[in-house]
Formats: structure tokens, C-alpha cells, sequence
């Protein structure tokens, strides 16, 4: 298989941490034995997914709480990216985010984060899992 | 967060000196944000040329500014977008909102 990476990485609940995991995102779309076209626009968007699931699970999930881990997992085939980010906390209702608004007359500060990351991926589920939750996240690449 | 501030003919232009607006500084951003309309600017640029990565929560910061600036009968426009924070704005359908220069000169020009 030409492309075969698994990483794991476990941070505490922080928005500090947003860089260096958004950092490692890129990096290993940038490994991918792809078109370069393909590689960097996929290097762009797993930044930005990462950097939307953690905050989702560091300031809805978990609450802020530092004590709490967040557990992600980052695997890349040939044919899919599959991005998980583990929780340990109350969890939230992915279904019950609205749509953000388009008309300048209503727009709202929040709730593009959700958006914007089933608007990139696949498919985008949050459930239960060993205790906590899961936000798991895939896309297909052929 | 390191922010520029110059003032023009009576607007007010920040330079955000920072490469990323997310989730981890954009409250410091929003604080100043208030802070200038609180205190009567009108008109205000900012300018993101050195922002290369943006996030739904540096988003929703500029997206209140904008608010402020409605609300004070004031004006938010923003120039210099690099290729992360205008495919950003694309996606969520805010290059339709904002004003968005290609330079800062360009968007004080649009004042006169």
C-alpha cells in the first residue's frame, strides 16, 4: 500500500495544542503519495478539521477542563482519511448544531465549526464510545 | 495577540501580526474589537496579509466585529486575504458579507 499512516496523539484540553496538532495534520497530508494538487488542499483541510473537531470536544465536550485528555487519531489509506477525536466529556448533539445563517441581516458569531466540517468531510458522526465520545470523521480519496 | 494599529483619515487600520486566528487567541481579537467601537471608531480595516490559517472561531470574531460596526452605523472591511482564510470565507459564504480588499490602500480607497 503506498499510503498507509496511523498517528496518535493524546493533549489535554486546550486550545493551545490547536497549532501542533493542526501542524502535524498538515505534515501528513504532505507524506501522501498523491497528486500535488490533491496533497495540498488535503494538507489545508485536515488542518482545519482537526483544529474544528478539538475545539468542538475541548470547549463542548469536555468543558475546557485541562484535566480532561483528548485522544486523536489520524489514519490515511490509499482510498480514505478517517479522522477520530476522543472525548472524555458530556458530549454534545452534532444533529441539534443549526446551520449557520448566510443572510447578512441574521448572521450569528458561533456554530460554523460543525459546518464547516461536514462540509469537508464525508461523513461526520459523534457517539458514545468506551465511556466517552467519539467524533469521527472520513473521507474518501479514491 | 500582536495587532498594529494606524490611523488614516479617520480609519482605523489593524495589522493582525499573528499567522494563525483561532480558537486559541481570536478572544483577544474580539476584546479589541469592542474596545475600539466602544470607544467611537466608525470605520475600521483590518488587515489579515500575514493570518495563513483561520478557524470557525477567528470567523465568528470578525463576523462580530462586523456586527458592532452595523450596529454603530460604522464600517468593517477586511484586505489581504492568503489562500486558507479566503477559501475559509468562501465555504461559509462570507466573501458575500464582508468587504474584502486586495490591499490596504485599495480598501481606503473605497472610503473616498
Amino acid at each position: 500500500m503506498k499510503n498507509d499512516i496511523d498517528i496518535d496523539i493524546t493533549i489535554p484540553s486546550h486550545t493551545r495544542h490547536l497549532r501542533m496538532v493542526g501542524t502535524i495534520g498538515e505534515k501528513v497530508a504532505e507524506e501522501l503519495d498523491c497528486p500535488e494538487e490533491l496533497r495540498e488542499s488535503l494538507s489545508c483541510q485536515l488542518a482545519v478539521v482537526l483544529t474544528e473537531g478539538l475545539v468542538n470536544a475541548i470547549k463542548h465536550a469536555n468543558r475546557a477542563d485541562p484535566d480532561k485528555e483528548i485522544h486523536i487519531r489520524i489514519n490515511v489509506s490509499d482510498k480514505n482519511l478517517l479522522v477520530r477525536i476522543y472525548d472524555n466529556g458530556v458530549g454534545f448533539d452534532l444533529d441539534s448544531v443549526p446551520a449557520p445563517s448566510f443572510n447578512s441581516q441574521t448572521l450569528e458569531d458561533k456554530g460554523r465549526g460543525v459546518f464547516i466540517l461536514k462540509s469537508l468531510m464525508d461523513t461526520v458522526k459523534y457517539k458514545r464510545s468506551n465511556g466517552g465520545n467519539v467524533l469521527e470523521m472520513r473521507k474518501k480519496l479514491a | 495577540m500582536d495587532i498594529k494599529t494606524e490611523q488614516s483619515d479617520g480609519i482605523t487600520v489593524l495589522f493582525i501580526k499573528e499567522d494563525r486566528l483561532d480558537a486559541n487567541n481570536s478572544e483577544e481579537l474580539k476584546a479589541k474589537l469592542r474596545h475600539l467601537f466602544d470607544s467611537g471608531t466608525k470605520d475600521l480595516i483590518i488587515d489579515l496579509k500575514e493570518i495563513l490559517f483561520i478557524d470557525s472561531s477567528g470567523l465568528g470574531v470578525l463576523v462580530s466585529g462586523y456586527k458592532n460596526a452595523s450596529t454603530s452605523h460604522g464600517t468593517l472591511k477586511l484586505s489581504n486575504l492568503q489562500s486558507q482564510v479566503k477559501s475559509m470565507f468562501e465555504l461559509t459564504r462570507l466573501h458575500r458579507v464582508f468587504d474584502i480588499f486586495t490591499s490596504v490602500d485599495d480598501a481606503l480607497q473605497s472610503y473616498s
